[in-house]
Formats: C-alpha cells, sequence, structure tokens
C-alpha cells in the first residue's frame, strides 16, 4: 500500500516537471527571436542581398508564425539539433556533450564537498551556540555569500599557486604531462581510477583541487545556515523535549529525532544552492580555464555565437530542473510523513 | 487626509523605534559599522571622481604594473593607471547598476504580487507560472542569455538583474498581501468606499513595506555579485570603464605571474560593498522581524 502510494508520488511530481520544461522552452525560444536585429540578416552574413535573406528566412522558417515557429523549434530540439557553434564549426549539441563531463565533475565534487563541511558545522553551531564553533559558522556564513566566487579563486590561485607553490598552473584538467584517461564516465578522477592509473588520479585531483574549494566555499554558505537554523528549530520542539525526558541518548535524541527532521529543510534548499552553483561555475570555469560549457558559453558570448549561447542556457536549464527532480524524488521517498498521510 | 490622521499614532511609535534601533545596535555593533560603511559608499559614489589623486582613464598616471606604495595606494595597472582612483570612481557605476536593477524589480515585483496576492484567481495562476519558469532557470545562466539576447549594454545587465531578482519580489508581496486581504482595516476601507486598487496599493502594500526593505537590503548584495560577475565574462561593462568586475577580470591575467593589487583591490571593493548590504539586511531584519533574529 505505501509503496503504491509512493509511486503516485513519484509519478505525480514527474508530470508536475512537464509544464516547467514547456515554459523553459517558450523562454528559450523567445531568446533565440529577440536577437538583435533580424536574424534572417544575420545568419545570411555580411554579403546577402534581399533576395538571399529572404532565401534564409525560408529555410529557417523565419515567415511562419509565431506558434508555427516554436512547433519547428521543439522539433529540431526533440532531434538533439541546437545548430552549429560558429567557433568551432561542429554542432552545438556535440560540443556541450563533449564539454559536460568536465563541469558535471566541477559541480559534484563542489557539491559533496559543502555538504560534508557544512551539513556537521551546521549542526555544531546549532548544538553549541555561541561558542568558537558558532562563530566560525556565522563568520563562514557571512564571508560566503559575500566573496564574488571568481575573485575566491584568483586569491586562492594567487596563495596556493604563486606563492606556495603547491597547487598546478590554471590550465584545465589536466597537466600536458598526462594523457586523459580512456572515457568511461567522462569524469577524470574516477575513470584514471577504473584505468588503475594513480598517478594520471592524483594529476586530476591536483587540478580539480582549487576549483572545486571556490565552488564549495561559496555553496557553503546556504547550507550551513539552513542546517543551522532548521537544528535549531527541532532542538527547540516538544518531541525533542518529550525525547529527552523519556531518557533516550543525547546522541539518539540528536541524531534520530532533531536531525532527520532538520534534514528535511536542508533537502529543500539544495534547489536554489543548484541555482547558484551552477552560475557560479561559469565563473570558475573561467578563471581556472576550465573546458566545460561555462567556458563554452563564455567563449561564445565574446564572437556572438548566439546559438551556443543558446543552447548553453536550454541545457543549463534542463540539467538544473533534473537535478531538483531528482532532490524532490529523494524527499519523497525519505521523509517518513508522505506515506503515513493517506 | 489620510497621512493627517495617522501622523499623531505613529509619532510614540517612532520614538520606540529609535529606542528599539538603539538596542539592536548596542547588541550588534556590526550593525552599526556596515551603517558607517554604507553611507562611506554613497560619499563615494557622488564624490568619488572629484576626490581622486588621478584621472582613472588616464594611461601612464605612472609606471605601468607598480605594487603599491606612496603615491599610487593600489599600485599601477598594465597600463599605468592608477588603481586606487579606478576603484573608486567605479563605485558610482557599480551602484548605479545594482539600484536601478533592485528598484525595477522591487516595483514591478510588489505590482505583480501584490495583484496576485489580492485579486487571486487567474492573475494569480497566469503571474505564478510567469514566476515560476523564471525560477526554473539557473538566475546567472538566465542573466546570461537574456543579455546575449537583448544585446550587450549596461542597459542590458541593469534588465537581465532585475528579471532574474523579479520573482523574490512577487513572490514575497504576494504573501504579505494575502494574509491582509480580509484584515478588519482593509475591510473598513472597503466599506468607507475606497475603490479595489486604492484599499491595495492604498492601505494593504504600505504594510509590506518593512520585510520588503530587508529584501531590498540583502538582494542588493546579490545584485552587486551579479552584475560584477556579467561584466567579468565580459558582459555589459566594456574596459576602459572602470567597474570592479572588468577591472578583476583583467587583472586575472597577471595573478598568476603574481601582481596582486590589480585583482585584490577591486575584489576587496566588491566584498565590502556586499558584505555591507548583507549586514544592514540582517540588521534591518532584526529590527523589522526579531522573532527571526539570529
Amino acid at each position: 500500500m505505501s509503496l503504491g502510494v509512493k509511486s503516485r508520488r513519484v509519478l505525480n511530481r514527474l508530470l508536475q516537471a512537464v509544464p516547467t520544461i514547456f515554459g523553459i522552452l517558450v523562454v528559450c525560444f523567445l531568446l533565440t527571436r529577440a536577437l538583435p536585429g533580424d536574424p534572417a540578416a544575420y545568419f545570411a552574413g555580411d554579403m546577402a542581398d534581399e533576395a538571399s535573406i529572404e532565401q534564409v528566412r525560408e529555410n529557417l522558417g523565419l515567415n511562419q508564425s509565431m506558434p508555427m515557429q516554436f512547433v519547428g523549434y521543439v522539433s529540431d530540439l526533440a532531434q538533439g539539433d541546437l545548430g552549429v557553434a560558429i567557433s568551432t564549426g561542429q554542432t552545438v549539441t556535440q560540443e556541450l556533450a563533449k564539454r559536460l563531463p568536465a563541469s558535471l565533475e566541477l559541480t559534484l565534487a563542489a557539491l559533496l564537498l559543502s555538504l560534508v563541511i557544512a551539513i556537521p558545522l551546521g549542526v555544531l553551531a546549532a548544538t553549541r551556540p555561541n561558542t568558537w564553533v558558532d562563530h566560525l559558522c556565522r563568520f563562514l556564513v557571512t564571508a560566503g555569500v559575500s566573496l564574488p566566487t571568481f575573485f575566491t579563486g584568483l586569491a586562492l590561485l594567487y596563495v596556493f599557486y604563486y606563492l606556495l607553490g603547491w597547487a598546478p598552473p590554471p590550465i584545465g584538467r589536466l597537466d600536458m604531462m598526462f594523457l586523459p584517461p580512456e572515457t568511461v564516465t567522462g569524469f577524470y578522477t574516477i575513470d584514471s581510477l577504473i584505468a588503475g592509473d594513480w598517478a594520471l588520479f592524483k594529476a586530476s585531483l591536483a587540478q580539480m583541487a582549487l576549483p572545486v574549494i571556490t565552488l564549495a566555499l561559496f555553496t557553503l554558505a546556504p547550507i550551513a545556515r539552513m542546517t543551522r537554523a532548521a537544528m535549531l528549530q527541532t532542538l527547540a520542539s516538544d518531541y525533542v523535549r518529550t525525547a529527552r525526558a523519556a531518557g533516550l541518548s543525547g546522541r539518539r535524541v540528536l541524531v534520530t529525532y532533531a536531525f532527520r527532521n532538520a534534514l528535511l529543510p536542508v533537502v529543500t534548499t539544495l534547489g536554489m544552492v543548484f541555482s547558484f552553483v551552477l552560475g557560479a561555475n561559469v565563473l570558475v570555469e573561467k578563471v581556472f580555464a576550465w573546458p566545460g560549457i561555462g567556458s563554452f558559453a563564455v567563449e561564445a558570448l565574446v564572437v556572438s555565437d548566439y546559438a551556443a549561447v543558446q543552447g548553453f542556457v536550454l541545457s543549463m536549464a534542463l540539467l538544473f530542473v533534473s537535478l531538483n527532480l531528482l532532490i524532490d524524488l529523494a524527499y519523497t521517498l525519505i521523509d517518513p510523513r508522505v506515506s503515513e498521510e493517506e | 487626509m489620510t497621512s493627517s490622521s495617522v501622523t499623531p499614532a505613529t509619532a510614540p511609535a517612532r520614538d520606540g523605534l529609535w529606542h528599539h534601533l538603539r538596542y539592536i545596535m548596542a547588541e550588534n555593533p556590526l550593525t552599526g559599522i556596515s551603517f558607517a560603511m554604507f553611507i562611506g559608499l554613497i560619499i563615494m559614489a557622488i564624490f568619488g571622481p572629484y576626490l581622486v589623486p588621478f584621472d582613472p582613464l588616464a594611461t601612464g598616471a605612472g609606471p605601468a604594473l607598480k605594487p603599491p606604495n606612496l603615491a599610487h595606494w593600489f599600485g599601477t595597472d598594465h597600463l599605468g593607471r592608477d588603481v586606487f582612483s579606478r576603484v573608486v570612481v567605479a563605485t558610482r557605476l557599480d551602484l548605479l547598476i545594482s539600484v536601478s536593477a533592485v528598484a525595477l524589480s522591487f516595483v514591478f515585483g510588489s505590482i505583480i504580487g501584490s495583484l496576485s496576492g489580492y485579486f487571486g484567481g487567474w492573475t494569480d495562476q497566469i503571474a505564478g507560472r510567469f514566476m515560476d519558469t523564471i525560477m526554473a532557470f539557473p538566475l546567472f545562466v538566465l542573466a546570461m542569455g537574456i543579455v546575449a539576447a537583448a544585446g550587450n549594454s549596461v542597459e542590458n545587465i541593469v534588465y537581465a538583474t532585475a528579471i532574474i531578482n523579479l520573482p523574490f519580489y512577487a513572490r514575497m508581496a504576494r504573501a504579505e498581501v494575502s494574509i491582509r486581504r480580509n484584515a478588519g482595516f482593509v475591510q473598513a476601507a472597503r466599506l468607507s468606499g475606497n475603490s479595489e486598487l486604492r484599499v491595495l496599493f492604498g492601505h494593504i502594500f504600505p504594510n509590506t513595506l518593512p520585510p520588503m526593505m530587508v529584501q531590498i537590503s540583502l538582494n542588493m548584495g546579490w545584485a552587486i555579485l551579479n552584475a560584477a560577475g556579467l561584466s567579468f565574462i565580459g558582459l555589459g561593462v566594456q574596459p576602459p570603464t572602470p567597474e570592479w568586475g572588468i577591472m578583476v577580470a583583467e587583472g586575472a591575467n597577471f595573478i598568476i605571474s603574481g601582481e596582486w593589487w590589480l585583482v585584490v583591490f577591486p575584489g576587496m571593493a566588491l566584498m565590502l560593498a556586499v558584505f555591507t548590504f548583507n549586514l544592514i539586511g540582517d540588521g534591518l531584519r532584526d529590527l523589522v522581524d526579531p522573532q527571526r533574529r539570529t
């Protein structure tokens, strides 16, 4: 029975994503059609005369009504056609697919690192208010939201590369001396482990360290802040008082009663954190010359390569929606109240 | 007419507020410091160009790439421009971009949010869907897309920043208006023959302003970061205009050879500005909503 309720919820949540994706498609479509000037003249090139612009307009379907153009746009997308990137001559889909693992590796590693630090920090700060842990937490939270990611990245680079010489130069995912591992997951760290190449693993980890720390410092703040606030709230609740009065051990009260309940609002804030991290990713990739989709988009912006930028915006939005969807599904599955409600 | 009847009622309250303000300042000296820094920023923005020792655009104001010294407090950049003058003069542009963006999203966000909170129904449905669609994008990425599509200019940076912040104001206004929709004073205002829009914007909306002020202040920091991030990747502000984000971007090429002052001073200015607005926001929240004090 409970399983039936849960699967219905999961299905419901999946259906809820449909209008969101539709909205994203509409916005992306409008962005491609809001290009400065006449898109047909733009695609026809500088040398085009009236007739050839008209020809391009026909080819692109720009002479049709907006709804018809939208249908054409969506059916192109369904075939994975995002246009051709001017700078490289390859299709945008190919370019994005090639670079996506680099961005994902960075983002996921940073999220993992910030979760591993922020959640214990928030819990400790809530259980020991006004001690040094609490002050440290408050400092990191305030500094984390005030520091521009690109500035943190450059400052870390100066200290750990220029002054101390601990970090490798910011030249992307691997030092020139190494060849990338055979592609299995596209994540260099995991692939090098699969290949059993220890030196390669260490080299790719060294390249990742600074960008990951930069991103993690930025995402740490909202997670730690939320964990602390949620823990304070649950620790002050009646059920925690009851559990204490019943003589349960401090650890048990903290973990089973307070923490599990505090985790739910934390999971909810992760949605906002994803939005931040995907945006900050672009800046960090530029600072560290990381060959991900963010730096691809920045390069495309410089040469006004609109198809590439629009493809990037669309794929980031879809990535964001699917991350949120995953979190919500996990939420549905872990929240004990969901199955008890019906 | 309404204002004259309200003034005597708020006079004692304002006195209480002043006491409360002093109490909060005493309890959290950071709030006091942040107000002082805020005034400093405003002075820099207004009088900066008249106070700086060098022309921020003049190349060769000193020898190129010299570290901070007595003549050039923040050093000089690769064209021999004075970094201190550039950092100070940039304050105006950075604040102008973020203030206009926040003002735009405040005005439009409150109108949309108030209407949907007050009237509900299809107004609410459409506005809600619209805001959900904006929030479905990673916000910085959406701003990049908007600037790329609308054209690379400072105005479009302002519009893009305003659009991505719109949902925060609209949602807050909606929540604050909808809980007061049928409050006693609203029904009284309606009974005395005010039109719906007058009730909404003359009677309900002013009550949403205290939490909105907190939101504005916290949002300012985020708007500054966002605008600087966009110019860091080469959107909007074009060199040689002094602006903190673009100065950090120009200095980034020199950090691996050790010329740290090109990045650190504009970066610190950016950080201090964001920090100031965040602290003021926290302080205002303590003032407005003592329950959420951290």
